[in-house]
């Protein structure tokens, strides 16, 4: 992918941090999931306004120390992942009016705790 | 239960989070069932903007499962808002509602509001037995158009089946029609006492004869050798009635992952458990979970704490309540409705319906009629032998 993507969380979701993990349920189907680290960084950060490629830079590659080209392939390919599964939308434009749903039992400033 | 739910529900347990909860938006009810617990009088309940307020602390203290029940939730004016509320706080949001209200605008609401399941309450396929435990006249038909409706929205729905002497014959019919609509099926042959502690609608209770039969039918149990099997006898020669791991374990999830808050505030283990913890009127919701002297209690008691049970052959593989339990006057007492099921599934009586047989076969102690030249202490002897 060589365009700009903007990433924002569904609004069709349940979800809720776990400990030190975020448990997704997709308005399709019911079907339950919990996200790994990298997944839960992506999606805290998918607020539809923000590029992708931002995200990587800002978020990925700080917290997982790897290069960024490896890692906007690694993100895009999760992105489109959450997506399949309901829990992302993905757009070449900013996603207007998203996210619709607050992250209730997270401190957003608060800096992710993530292990490789 | 998904096996990711349930190794959800044992990492909530072990991080000390209400993984669920069931809110009661009201008791108002516009049916009047035979066999309800409730008093359906308005005692002051929560205003929209205080249970915003508790569903912002229910998010932030991690309930991921809100089930909004009642009374009648749909007769809440400001419903669809508290709804919306939850929505915006991410909580997988299940439903409890007689359905009545209901029509295809509603339904698109729901299904707009992301609702994972409605459950709603069928008594039977056949409109006089259900209208009658009702008592509303049509409350079949527009329970079942309801379903339709929600149905045509793509929501999943889950006909809750409740069994009493009125409809006992009746649920091979309300399957029929779960499964012709579309819709999930459970059966609860459980009727409670009423939430003040009136136990006169335990008489609409199935009888033993029909729950072993009910217990027998293997369209619902499956296997039933092996769903009625005796529980295992233990081999081990330590004089414990089960192994130690047994002897540890919890009794149910009221109070360790799950609560319940009344209409008024009430902040209770359980809906089924009505002993109360504090009130989220007065205190936060996490204050309440984490530091109050009653939920600490429930959360202490396990199976080698109940004098009872833990002497039961039935002890580690019982449906007991402690919810029942305390509304039979003790936590870590037996439920005899649970005793009665276990009775009736294995054909063996529990620890406490055998004591209870043998304390109604003792010889019956002759009241003396008192006489003005006995003594004070003397009364006091005659009345506790009268009371056993």
């Amino acid at each position: 992918m060589s365009k700009k993507l903007y990433i924002a969380r569904s609004p069709r979701i349940a979800a809720r941090m776990l400990g030190e993990e975020m448990l997704v349920m997709s308005g399709q189907g019911s079907t339950l999931f919990t996200l790994n680290p990298t997944a839960t960084v992506l999606w805290r950060a998918a607020d539809g306004a923000t590029p992708l490629e931002e995200i990587v830079g800002r978020r990925i590659c700080t917290e997982f120390e790897v290069q960024p080209e490896e890692a906007l392939r690694d993100a895009e390919a999760l992105a489109e992942d959450l997506a399949n599964h309901g829990i992302l939308l993905i757009s070449e434009e900013p996603i207007s009016g998203q996210p619709t749903t607050q992250e209730a039992n997270s401190k957003p400033d608060a800096p992710v705790q993530v292990t490789r | 239960m998904s096996a990711l739910l349930r190794e959800m529900g044992e990492r909530a347990l072990q991080l000390g989070v209400p993984f669920s909860a069931q809110l009661d938006l009201t008791y108002r009810c516009n049916e009047q069932c035979v066999h309800c617990y409730l008093d359906h009088d308005d005692h002051g309940e929560m205003t929209t903007a205080e249970i915003k307020r508790l569903l912002k602390e229910m998010a932030e203290a991690g309930v991921f499962i809100l089930t909004f029940s009642g009374g009648e939730i749909f007769l809440r004016k400001d419903f669809f808002e508290i709804l919306e509320c939850a929505r915006s706080l991410t909580f997988c949001i299940k439903l409890k509602t007689n359905a009545v209200l209901i029509r295809e605008a509603q339904a698109a609401r729901l299904r707009d509001l992301v609702v994972e399941s409605i459950q709603i309450s069928i008594y039977s396929h056949r409109p006089e037995v259900h209208d009658a435990i009702t008592k509303v006249p049509g409350s079949l038909r527009r329970s079942i158009d309801a379903i339709r409706f929600l149905k045509s929205q793509g929501l999943k729905v889950i006909l809750a089946n409740v069994l009493m002497t009125e409809n006992m014959q009746d649920y091979h019919g309300v399957r029929a029609l779960a499964d012709e609509l579309g819709a999930e099926y459970t059966l609860d042959p459980t009727i409670t006492p009423k939430m003040d502690g009136d136990r006169s609608i335990l008489d609409l209770n199935a009888g033993e004869t029909a729950l072993r039969h009910l217990f027998r039918d293997e369209l619902l149990v499956g296997n039933a050798d092996e769903f009625c099997a005796p529980p295992p006898v233990r081999q081990e020669h330590d004089g414990q009635a089960h192994s130690a791991e047994s002897m540890d374990s919890l009794p149910c999830s009221a109070g360790h992952t799950a609560c319940y808050v009344s209409p008024y505030g009430e902040f209770y283990p359980c809906v089924q458990f009505p002993l109360s913890c504090g009130n989220v009127r007065q205190q936060r919701f996490i204050d309440i979970w984490r530091n109050s002297e009653q939920l600490k209690e429930v959360r202490s008691i396990r199976l080698r704490d109940m004098s009872s049970c833990s002497q039961c052959a039935h002890g580690s593989t019982c449906t007991r309540c402690p919810g029942l339990a305390f509304m039979e006057g003790n936590m870590r007492g037996p439920s005899t409705a649970d005793c009665e099921k276990s009775h009736a599934r294995t054909g063996i009586p529990s620890a406490n319906l055998l004591a209870k047989k043998e304390s109604r076969s003792m010889p019956r102690l002759v009241q003396i009629q008192i006489v003005p030249a006995i003594t004070g202490s003397r009364l006091s002897g005659i009345a506790a032998h009268q009371s056993l």
